[in-house]
């Protein structure tokens, strides 16, 4: 009886980990199968994945454009904002990194459906790929303040200011030459998770999205609905080899910035 | 210019950018939720209807349902991986990580690979074991979710437990499953509250699971889509999102009071 308790714990583990693998190794396979329905006895191919690239090229692309675009703004928007917070560390400060965290708790579909009624009249913008642009810098922006404002806040930034504008640095000059390099970790942490999260983000693009304007998930949503098993699986295998990497990459520099702040 | 003015042009394009495409657009969605005939009292006739009561009971309770089935399973597997060192053990940690990074229509893809009419389990068992379109299925696939984002906050709060208390215990002769009852779990429970609340209102909020299983079942955000897209009733469905945006947010606000670090709520 004793023996059996202690297992459970392993036989919980690893339970979970079948659980959250296998439909990961089916849609790997069926991607790569010829006819996922005959099994692998069938044969595997390239052709499923040529498909989805002669079909999808235009929303992969997208979705990586949109994800560097947003991660451009969220750097501009986000770095010096974190650099005032930090130096400001008041009730003010406060409220508002709380309020440009909103977009974590309240659900897509609910921020799609507030730019919609805002700005869903305004055809230019509506159209242009820029509206999807927004809801992403929207969702992800408040992961590169709270990254790089988390590295900021763990480093005597006054100290290092203070003995630069003692040589008579201006704010400016302090801000690139110290504040920046300090920041590299955080912001580095901070750009991988923008760039993974915009590359997945559905639930406001897909309110968000036309026609003409299909991001990579928006695809994904479009070929399980309508395509072969077969497609769907090597459309999900394409958008895994873009993602892993970036997560894994993500987790080393997110762990790499809390080392160096500790 | 002087250090003040500096700062307050940091901060100024995020100012100008949350109050164009935040604030505005919020209190937008607001108002327009009380411009329908019933006016404010749209908040009365969402009490009033059964089918939107009877939605957002569902919804509450597959979320209550999928937050205790994560808490057990990621606890004891968080647990386990921060006492035990092993061949294989950052294996498992990936795998357990690795659906953080998946939007909500690639987990319910995966669920439709496990249980859809053409997936795994209606092969290996013929008859009628198609789960994915259910509730079964909904349920499944926000647990596909929620588990790496609850593993990650207890083991993040599992690392910082000082081993002593529990040599002290061991020492006083505690038996193993009195050690994670008496000493584990409490020192846990901040986290565990926080944990739960993130997995809570991330299900709240899940709509691309949903929309892929397209199932019929009525979960919120699926109700907040159709009366959007379909029915066009634009004051229902800013109502209803004002609603599922306040619990969401009041859950956040716990999870955030009883740890600080927050994971992405995507899903």
């Amino acid at each position: 009886m004793k023996s059996i308790t202690k297992f459970i714990p392993l036989i919980v583990t690893l339970l979970a980990c079948t659980f959250l693998l296998i439909p990961i190794i089916q849609s790997v396979l069926a991607g790569l199968t010829v006819n996922y329905f005959r099994g692998l006895s069938s044969g595997l191919t390239l052709k499923w994945v040529a498909r989805v690239l002669e079909l999808y090229s235009g929303s992969i692309l997208l979705s990586i454009w949109i994800a560097l675009a947003c991660l451009v703004v969220t750097l501009i928007l986000g770095v010096p904002a974190a650099y005032a917070l930090a130096r400001n560390p008041g009730r003010t400060a406060r409220v508002l990194e709380e309020f440009i965290s909103l977009p974590l708790a309240i659900p897509g579909l609910a921020l799609a459906l507030a730019l919609l009624q805002l700005y869903g009249s305004l055809q230019g913008f509506r159209t242009s790929w820029t509206f999807i642009l927004v809801g992403h810098v929207l969702y992800t922006l408040p992961f590169m303040v709270r990254s790089v404002l988390s590295v900021l806040a763990a480093i005597d930034l006054k100290v290092l200011e203070e003995g630069a504008a003692s040589l008579g640095a201006g704010p400016a000059r302090r801000f690139f030459d110290i504040v920046v390099p300090n920041a590299l970790p955080g912001i580095l942490a901070g750009a991988l998770t923008v760039v993974t999260l915009s590359i997945g983000e559905f639930n406001l693009t897909w309110m968000l999205h036309t026609p003409y304007l299909k991001t990579l998930p928006v695809g994904l949503a479009d070929s399980y609905a309508s395509m072969r098993l077969e497609v769907a699986s090597a459309y999900t295998l394409v958008f895994f080899v873009m993602i892993v990497p970036l997560l894994m990459a993500m987790q080393w520099a997110s762990a790499r910035a809390q080392r160096i702040m500790q | 210019m002087g250090q003040r003015q500096f700062l307050m042009l940091c901060l100024l394009p995020l100012a100008v950018f949350t109050l164009a495409f935040l604030a505005i657009p919020l209190g937008r969605l607001i108002l327009a939720s009380g411009e329908s005939e019933a006016g404010w009292a749209i908040y009365l006739k969402i009490i009033q209807t059964p089918r939107y009561v009877s939605t957002l009971v569902q919804t509450v309770v597959v979320s209550l349902a999928v937050t205790a089935a994560a808490l057990a399973i990621s606890t004891t597997a968080g647990l386990f991986l921060v006492r035990n060192r092993f061949v294989g053990r950052n294996t498992l940690l990936s795998i357990l990580t690795l659906p953080l990074a998946f939007p909500g229509v690639v987990v319910g893809f995966m669920i439709i690979l496990l249980g859809g009419r053409q997936g795994l389990v209606n092969q290996l068992l013929p008859g009628h074991w198609v789960f994915a379109y259910s509730i079964t299925g909904l349920f499944l696939g926000y647990l596909y979710f929620s588990i790496p984002r609850v593993l990650l906050t207890v083991m993040a709060a599992a690392e910082k437990i000082d081993p002593a208390l529990e040599e002290a215990a061991q020492t006083l002769g505690a038996p193993q499953h009195r050690i994670v009852i008496d000493v584990l779990l409490p020192a846990l429970s901040p986290a565990l509250i926080a944990a739960g609340a993130i997995a809570f209102a991330t299900a709240m909020g899940a709509f691309g699971t949903a929309f892929t299983l397209a199932t019929d079942i009525d979960v919120l955000p699926m109700v907040i889509y159709t009366e959007f897209t379909l029915s066009a009733n634009i004051a229902m469905a800013s109502a209803l999102s004002v609603i599922l945006g306040l619990v969401t947010w009041a859950m956040l606000l716990i999870a955030r009071s009883f740890s600080g670090g927050t994971v992405a709520a995507g899903g």
